[in-house]
């Protein structure tokens, strides 16, 4: 089952950072959610995208993770060469990830 | 308990205008905001106010405020937007020459002013970027802009000193609505706890229909009803820093805890430590609920201490850079797009053209993504129709254009079919950013009447 099937997602930028939530759109996956996406499995899904880190917050009361990525826009919103200089679109890569159930 | 009616008139600075007119005429209103300054806009708007001294604001803001101010004077509405942007004191008396044309009569306009720190630049050289971690100085390009992000503290004033209208330059986001809370509420600009729920109000009208279903839709998971006529947002906000998020009953969209939860963590970094001038504030422990279709409540913002320094964007000429495209269909698509890489890039070194930084995407295979797409090779067939994009960042402009060529060269010396080349060479306005101590900032409000 892919990720989109149980939460959503969207992505903001702030210069050369890249920030995508994700939400549960039921609580009772919020467990696994947060169990199965982690920094580090998002570090490795990004590895071609983000150059800097993956942090992530937990925000339970909202059934929500925030990913902060650093380094993850070619340079920045005004200087990427990217189609896509906002990143706009991660959030959907982002939902693309396979849960192992 | 006292309560104020803010609208989300704008998400961008060229957003559309008939949802915020609808939101005026019939959401019973006290203010409505247009936020619209992106990151790089004020660096632009510098450029356009060097070339004329009255320009330099919002290119909108004629077209707006012919159309708004007679139903904020009828309705008693009042306006907060940023569209000042580079030169908030001629967009006031721009706005004041509207309302005469108008026959409006007994309207306050006020222009917030402080932001522009342009002519003292070289007192901050030695401030470090957050981007490169260099010493401004060191900065590659002609810097060009240079604005503080202002609080609320200006918009506050002019309020208190009965402004309709209030524009500014390059103010923080939310502070567009923390403003008219602080006014109407007294309440003191040191109570955190009520700034930082101000501040997520804010945060939630600024991107107008992104907490109404706007950027939501996702066919099948999230549907959206009559998205194409999406309402602008309405912010009720009570004195105890409640917020309710709802929208028109005939507007299209959409108000549920799934809109708000998006649009409360959109670009915040650390939810338990959002910093602005006003407030650092905190989301982590934000709840949402349905209250009715359509209208969310929102409660548990909290704030601490500011940090004391203002964020400012330095703009400066960085680069050039070209983008040029080209088209291959059918099958061997992916496959004949590749032959044209391949062929740009040997010309590119053969030809020894100069370049910073060289990017080759193939849009429909992996633009977005980058190489994290499905590898194609070996199944290229599966492609219908392939975009070969090449970008490359360059210091002049000629170099940009040479690029371009070798693109529209395929033409005749590439591979079969290919169509469609469009090309682009922009110069680069770029963005830096220090952190300087409020102590060294003043901000003042002036005022133009009728």
């Amino acid at each position: 089952m892919k990720l989109r099937e149980i939460a959503h997602s969207r992505t903001g930028d702030k210069g050369n950072i890249s920030n995508i939530s994700l939400i549960v759109y039921n609580m009772d996956d919020y467990e696994l959610v947060k169990e199965q996406i982690t920094a580090i499995k998002v570090e490795e899904w990004f590895q071609n995208v983000v150059k800097g880190e993956v942090i992530r917050y937990e925000i339970p009361s909202l059934g929500a993770l925030n990913f902060v990525m650093t380094n993850a826009l070619g340079g920045g919103v005004t200087r990427s060469l990217s189609l896509d200089r906002h990143g706009k679109s991660l959030s959907s890569f982002l939902l693309e990830i396979e849960l192992t159930t | 308990m006292k309560k104020i009616r803010i609208g989300g008139g704008a998400g961008y600075s060229g957003d559309r205008i008939e949802p915020a007119l609808e939101i005026m005429k019939k959401g019973d209103l006290d203010y409505i905001i247009f936020e619209c300054l992106a990151e790089r806009t004020i660096a632009l708007a510098q450029q356009q106010k060097l070339a004329d001294p009255d320009k330099g604001f919002n290119e909108l803001l004629e077209y707006r405020m012919e159309k708004v101010l007679p139903i904020c004077t009828e309705k008693k509405i009042k306006v907060i937007t940023n569209m000042g942007a580079a030169n908030p004191v001629s967009g006031a008396r721009l706005v004041k020459d509207i309302a005469v044309l108008l026959g409006i009569k007994n309207l306050k306009i006020a222009a917030v002013l402080g932001d522009d720190i342009f002519s003292v630049i070289d007192d901050y050289k030695d401030f470090t970027t957050l981007e490169y971690g260099n010493k401004l100085s060191e900065i590659n390009g002609q810097i060009i802009s240079a604005n503080v992000y202002l609080g609320a503290e200006g918009i506050q004033q002019a309020l208190q000193n009965g402004a309709d209208i209030v524009i500014t330059g390059r103010v923080t986001d939310p502070s567009l609505v923390i403003g008219p809370l602080l006014y109407e509420f007294g309440w003191e600009i040191d109570d955190y706890d009520l700034l930082g729920k101000a501040t997520l109000a804010g945060h939630l009208l600024e991107c107008g229909a992104q907490v109404t279903g706007g950027y939501f839709a996702e066919p099948g998971y999230k549907d959206v009803p009559d998205l194409w006529n999406v309402g602008f947002p309405i912010g009720e906000v009570y004195e105890n820093g409640d917020i309710i998020i709802t929208k028109l009953t005939g507007a299209g969209g959409k108000v549920t805890t799934g809109t708000v939860k998006e649009q409360i963590l959109y670009e915040i970094h650390d939810p338990s430590n959002y910093m602005t001038p006003d407030v650092n504030a905190d989301f982590s422990q934000v709840t949402v609920k349905e209250i009715e279709p359509d209208k969310v409540l929102i409660t548990g913002a909290t704030g601490r201490e500011k940090s004391g320094y203002y964020k400012t964007s330095i703009g400066y000429k960085d680069c050039y850079i070209v983008e040029a495209e080209i088209s291959y269909g059918g099958s061997g698509a992916f496959e004949k797009a590749k032959l044209a890489c391949d062929i740009v890039e040997k010309r590119i070194r053969h030809t020894d053209l100069s370049f910073q930084e060289l990017k080759i995407d193939y849009i429909g295979v992996n633009s977005l993504f980058f190489s994290s797409a499905p590898d194609l090779s070996g199944k290229g067939s599966s492609c219908n129709e392939v975009r070969l994009r090449v970008a490359g960042r360059t210091k002049l402009k000629e170099e940009g254009i040479m690029i371009g060529n070798e693109v529209e060269a395929l033409y005749t010396n590439g591979p079969a079919g290919g169509g469609g080349v469009r090309i682009n060479v922009n110069e680069i306005v770029s963005i830096a950013s220090i952190l300087i101590p409020i102590k060294d900032i003043e901000t003042h409000v002036i005022f133009e009447e009728v």
